[in-house]
């Protein structure tokens, strides 16, 4: 099956804007998108510049728009998407290079929320204990691969960059739900502020687009509940 | 460990306040379309009829809830939006925020001041 692929390339170097580049590619219909993608590079133009390295779904390294879609072209098969490809950089962050973004506005805001686990208790003699309904608390937002995929998917995160965005919150709500952690106060003040929770808008396109199926706006929201009770 | 807690965003607040104030406006918003449009209609609502409800306080004070609601959740959810699309900081952002308060504020005292200026004898005297 033969099909019809429409790159968005853009070499700052060379480039004054963004350009369609146009692609025949002979495809399987089991292939997926990176296939794809990797037969034009190997094949027909080199120069394209991409993203990839797991290449199964788990390393979040390749989330591109396509088809108007934000998804891990690694997960997405050419039979799901018909003869005709649309392949474009993720929006809202800067393009370094094709396909390639620059993604480290997107992992400022996740440094914001502190990602990591605070607890200064005297470590016990073997691992600290959690309960499988303490763990099943936080089974949904611990799944995260930090694609990207959703916060460039939000039209607030769009609007002015200022918005932490939803994998910041989702990172957010992984530890502030972990039993072992004790830095949940510090980080729902950080929550509290203008760029946090609250500029959620329930959008729900983190949810409709996240590879990994986090129900990503009931995470944001269970956040906001617990910064208006622990506040009221 | 001692917990540093930042300086409190008040975001929270004005989220919060867009829910209550809708719960609020809801029920009064109802309850003005019933006595408004149910009971009465708008072809026989005259004068008098809006004159001697605005005689009492329980009304005067029930207008005026239902007016600082409305322009304050209004205004507030424009405000909201603002923040979205213009940059932290910058011109834009300050002057739709001026802007909103001064409509806020220049409506609400005109509104209440009609609530409570108003005098029906003044206009049966004449
Ligand atoms: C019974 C009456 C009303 C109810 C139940 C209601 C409910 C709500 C709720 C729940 C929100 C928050 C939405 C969110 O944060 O996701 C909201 C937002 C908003 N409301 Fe109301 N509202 C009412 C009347 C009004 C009136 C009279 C105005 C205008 C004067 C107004 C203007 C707005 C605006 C501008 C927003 C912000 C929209 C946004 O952020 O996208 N509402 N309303
Ligand atoms: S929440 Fe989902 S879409 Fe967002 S970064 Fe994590 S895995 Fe990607
Ligand atoms: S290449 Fe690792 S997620 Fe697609």
């Amino acid at each position: 099956m033969k099909v019809h692929v429409r790159i968005k390339r853009f070499n700052p170097e060379k480039d004054r804007r963004p350009y369609w580049a146009d692609y025949e590619v002979p495809t399987d219909p089991f292939d997926r998108v990176l296939d794809v993608l990797h037969y034009i590079k190997w094949n027909l133009d080199g120069t394209l510049a991409l993203r990839r390295s797991c290449a199964h779904g788990i390393c979040g390294s390749d989330a591109m728009l396509i088809n108007g879609r934000n998804r891990l072209a690694c997960k997405v098969l050419v039979k799901d998407l018909g003869p005709r490809i649309t392949v474009e950089p993720l929006r809202g962050l800067p393009v370094i290079k094709d396909l390639v973004v620059d993604m480290e506005p997107f992992f400022s805001k996740y440094r914001q929320v502190m990602p990591w686990l605070v607890n200064d208790e005297p470590p016990p003699v073997r691992e600290r204990l959690q309960s499988p309904e303490e763990r099943a608390r936080i089974d949904d937002t611990t799944k995260c691969i930090l694609c990207a995929v959703c916060t460039t998917a939000c039209p607030i995160f769009w609007g002015n960059g200022e918005f932490l965005g939803p994998a910041a919150l989702v990172a957010a709500h992984r530890f502030i739900f972990d039993s072992r952690d004790r830095a949940a106060p510090e980080r729902l003040a950080i929550l509290a502020e203008r760029s946090g929770a609250f500029k959620c808008r329930t959008v729900f396109n983190c949810t409709d687009a996240c590879p990994q199926g986090i129900e990503i706006t009931k995470a944001i929201q269970d956040l906001k509940r617990a910064i208006v009770l622990s506040r009221t | 460990m001692e917990t540093r807690v930042r300086p409190n965003g008040w975001e929270w607040l004005s989220w919060l306040y867009m829910r209550v104030s809708a719960v609020l406006l809801l029920l009064l918003v109802l309850g003005h379309l019933y006595i408004m449009h149910v009971v009465n209609s708008t072809d026989t609502i005259d004068f008098a009829f809006v004159a001697q409800r605005l005689a009492t306080p329980f009304w005067r004070i029930y207008d005026l809830l239902i007016l600082v609601l409305a322009l304050s959740h209004g205004l507030n959810g424009l405000r909201g939006i603002v923040n979205d699309y213009t940059r932290p900081g910058g011109g834009w952002r300050l002057a739709w925020n001026v802007a909103l308060w001064t409509v806020g504020l220049v409506f609400t005292l005109l509104g209440a001041l009609v609530l409570f200026s108003f005098d029906p004898t003044a206009f049966a005297r004449r």
